[in-house]
């Protein structure tokens, strides 16, 4: 099993016709199974194609050709035009839009929050990669080429949720190297604001039984793991957790930003420091190093 | 002038050619070929930003382009 | 990117927001002048990107114009947590009989805006909420909704304002909510927010922070405040080194190869992916390195941007080797990057196998990156060899050990 998508899940992608969607679209059509594109958006290209995939003026006309619900959607549009694209999404009743593009200001990525709840629908990233189930399907650039993504993800027992897409990969290889796959690996992005934290997406691998432990990258900046503590506290999940935390040195640079737009320590909470605490302190194993995340699951599984 | 990396070869009569010189111009994504007053011109300071991705190759007649990767001594086509 | 005191004050004041009577200076006689203007007693605040004004002597009071031009003259001179004043704001001083607080900032976890209001004002805010919790109210605002009068209302009410303050209050924490939203900004905060003996409201300080990503869409105002586009207003100035940086990612469009810090160590690092750039910087000082940079690498930039950036690193003062170490690639080719970084060896006459301490980039096109770096005999890690252990390594070239 898996969360969020599966072999049959269908989705298009919107601003398929720019550079790296096109990459992308190919990357997924020839992974696992096989995405199920079952369009892509573009407004102006009606009537093209992308490595067979049919290009349409509007969302709406993808759901017509498709004749009946498309389950996700794969925003790669620029950052301007990116929040009318994920509300031409939710309007047009696709539950799960993950999205690629990144500088997207914070306002417009609250908006496309609100509106999803308001939905129902689940928003991944800004600025992230996707998600992927190893070996059957990948929806977003995660992984890179087919052949990449084979390379570096495993199916197994591990949930893996990164605020940095290229750590996903680098975190995941180091798991597979060691015998333990990964159930479903989520780049959720690393802005300020995202749609799904760590902890919302906690119940998800709680209820999918073959995921029977979560490693999760983070960075300082933003609230989000004491989220995720606080969740952990409540809960009583029956998944160990095990997290790496890059940029400890940012704690000595309160101000500056580096890496990822939401990464800056902006307070006394949101240091490296602080958050390893409260991770701690819920019962979460902290690695010093990347590589001492497998013997860590292994002890907890 | 070849580049560090990589030093593409035409074959003289494909680059007297206007036409195959227009094609690859178009082809190229990082802007190797130009087509000069001669026919065909390999613009020195691009050459090693040539991601072999071979459209050139395939947009010639059959052995009319060749890559040589300069640092291993392979060529493209093999 | 921050705002000067001075221009948060003309954006509360767009917004309707009342404020004391002030101006800006950059010279003695201009504050003179501005003092002259507003008659009686002022306040002289130095213009600068940085807290602890009043402490540091950054903020004086001046009885009399001259008083005014004095403090000046000495506040121009008087660095500030590393930065220079841009002038300085003369202010009126006000009779003030109470202070408020009111604030804007984004709450990630709700993913929405959330409006603070205090009627214990002029000091740090966070301090308020850890030691008198009741008299900080919270309220969780939409992005979709306009925003409402009542809305301000409530939360100013709740803490048991009541009569003509709470009329008077209630329009200009509106106006804050609403200029939070339309401006873009991440912080907007007036504190403190004073009540006057005649019992008027008026900004007496205030602090703007507006997001990067949105200045292009709000250079109306970036442009009515005087605010040009070079200017980053990061933490700390840029460095001649961090602006070379940037002239290299911006040679053409094709990834990204910068956001450069200068650091003061001897290990250059050609490092990559923004969580990969923070993994390994750790790594290199968890090791005992001392890295003379940080910077990222992505999106599969150019042989020309890595070559230029690898450049950069390889030619500043005091550094001896460069480290080129990314996570596992998928969309930057590691022929390409190999490609860019011998280069640079080359044409500043290093030898490539002696320059770069190690490569350990995985993923795209890997096998193509290893041939061009055996070729040059230039020491190379795969996959199989952490972050972390690679890390090692280039520490312990540099420090003339044997990796």
């Amino acid at each position: 099993m898996s969360i969020l998508i599966d072999a049959d899940t269908t989705f298009i992608v919107q601003g398929i016709t720019g550079r790296e969607a096109v990459n992308l679209t190919r990357e997924c059509l020839d992974y696992g199974a096989g995405a199920r594109i079952v369009g892509g958006v573009t407004p102006g290209r009606l009537g093209r194609d992308v490595h067979g995939v049919p290009v349409f003026d509007t969302v709406a006309q993808a759901v017509d050709h498709h004749g009946g619900p498309i389950d996700g959607s794969v925003v790669t549009v620029p950052p301007a035009f990116c929040k009318d694209a994920v509300l031409e999404a939710l309007e047009n009743g696709i539950g799960l839009v993950v999205v690629v593009t990144e500088r997207i200001p914070r306002r417009d990525v609250a908006e496309m929050v609100e509106v999803a709840e308001q939905r129902g629908a689940r928003i991944i990233g800004p600025n992230c990669l996707g998600i992927i189930v190893p070996d059957v399907i990948k929806m977003g650039g995660i992984g890179g080429p087919a052949r990449d993504a084979a390379k570096a993800y495993r199916p197994g027992p591990v949930g893996v949720i990164s605020r940095s897409g290229g750590m996903t990969t680098e975190m995941s290889s180091t798991l597979s190297a060691a015998g333990l796959g990964q159930s479903t690996a989520v780049s959720i992005g690393g802005d300020a604001i995202i749609g799904s934290t760590y902890a919302e997406l906690m119940p998800l691998f709680e209820a999918d039984p073959e995921t029977r432990a979560i490693v999760i990258y983070t960075e300082p900046g933003g609230r989000m793991e004491a989220q995720l503590a606080a969740w952990v506290a409540e809960n009583h999940s029956r998944l160990p957790i095990v997290a790496f935390m890059a940029g400890r040195f940012m704690d000595e640079m309160p101000g500056m930003s580096f890496g990822h737009a939401g990464t800056i320590v902006e307070g006394r909470e949101d240091t490296a420091a602080e958050k390893i605490a409260r991770l701690t302190a819920a019962g979460i194993q902290v690695a010093e190093r990347i590589e001492d995340i497998p013997t860590l699951i292994q002890e907890r599984l | 002038m070849p580049g560090t990396f990589i030093d593409i070869v035409i074959d003289s009569t494909a680059g007297a050619d206007p036409e195959l010189a227009r094609k690859l111009t178009e082809v190229c994504p990082v802007d190797i070929f130009r087509a000069g007053e001669h026919g065909l011109e390999l613009v020195a300071e691009h050459l090693d930003e040539c991601v072999l991705c071979q459209l050139c190759i395939n947009a010639a007649p059959a052995g009319a382009v060749r890559i040589v990767k300069l640092y291993s001594g392979e060529t493209l086509p093999a | 990117m921050r705002f000067f005191e001075y221009e948060s004050r003309a954006v509360v004041a767009r917004a309707g927001i009342p404020v004391t009577r002030h101006g800006f200076a950059k010279t003695a006689d201009e504050a003179r002048r501005v003092a002259e203007e507003i008659g009686g007693p002022v306040v002289v605040k130095s213009q600068v990107l940085s807290g602890g004004r009043m402490k540091a002597g950054g903020v004086q009071f001046a009885d009399s114009p001259e008083e005014a031009a004095r403090h000046t003259e000495r506040i121009l001179d008087l660095e500030i947590g590393g930065h220079m004043p841009r002038g300085v704001l003369v202010d009126s001083r006000a009779a003030v009989a109470r202070e408020y607080y009111a604030g804007v900032v984004w709450d990630g976890t709700r993913k929405r805006p959330v409006l603070l209001f205090s009627d214990m004002g002029g000091i740090d805010i966070e301090q308020v909420a850890a030691d008198h919790p009741d008299h900080v109210a919270r309220m969780h605002f939409s992005t979709r909704v306009p925003f409402q009068d009542w809305q301000a209302k409530q939360l100013v009410a709740s803490l048991g304002v009541t009569g003509t303050a709470l009329n008077r209050l209630t329009p200009i924490v509106a106006r804050l909510a609403r200029l939070f939203l339309e401006y873009d900004m991440t912080l907007a905060e007036i504190n403190p927010l004073g009540e006057l003996e005649d019992g008027s409201f008026v900004a007496l300080d205030a602090h703007m922070d507006m997001e990067n990503e949105a200045r292009s869409r709000q250079r109306a105002l970036l442009h009515e405040l005087g605010v040009g586009d070079e200017e980053t207003r990061q933490a700390r100035e840029a460095t001649p080194f961090e602006l070379a940086g940037e002239q290299v990612d911006a040679q053409d469009h094709r990834g990204v190869a910068g956001n450069v810090t200068e650091f003061d160590g001897d290990l250059g690092l050609v490092i990559g992916a923004g969580g990969g750039s923070l993994t390994l910087f750790d790594a290199v000082r968890a090791h005992g390195g001392r890295p003379a940079n940080y910077c990222e690498i992505g999106g599969n930039p150019s042989v020309l941007k890595a070559c230029g950036l690898a450049k950069l690193v390889l030619t500043k003062p005091g550094v001896d080797k460069i480290a080129v170490m990314m996570s596992i690639v998928s969309n930057t080719r590691v022929d390409i990057v190999a490609r860019g970084v011998v280069k640079a060896c080359l044409e500043l006459g290093f030898d490539p196998a002696e320059k770069i301490a190690i490569f350990r980039i995985p993923g795209a096109w890997e096998e193509e990156g290893f041939k061009i770096l055996e070729r040059y005999g230039v020491q190379y890690a795969d996959r199989s060899v952490s972050l972390n252990e690679a890390a090692r390594r280039a520490v312990a070239r540099v420090q003339g050990g044997v990796a």
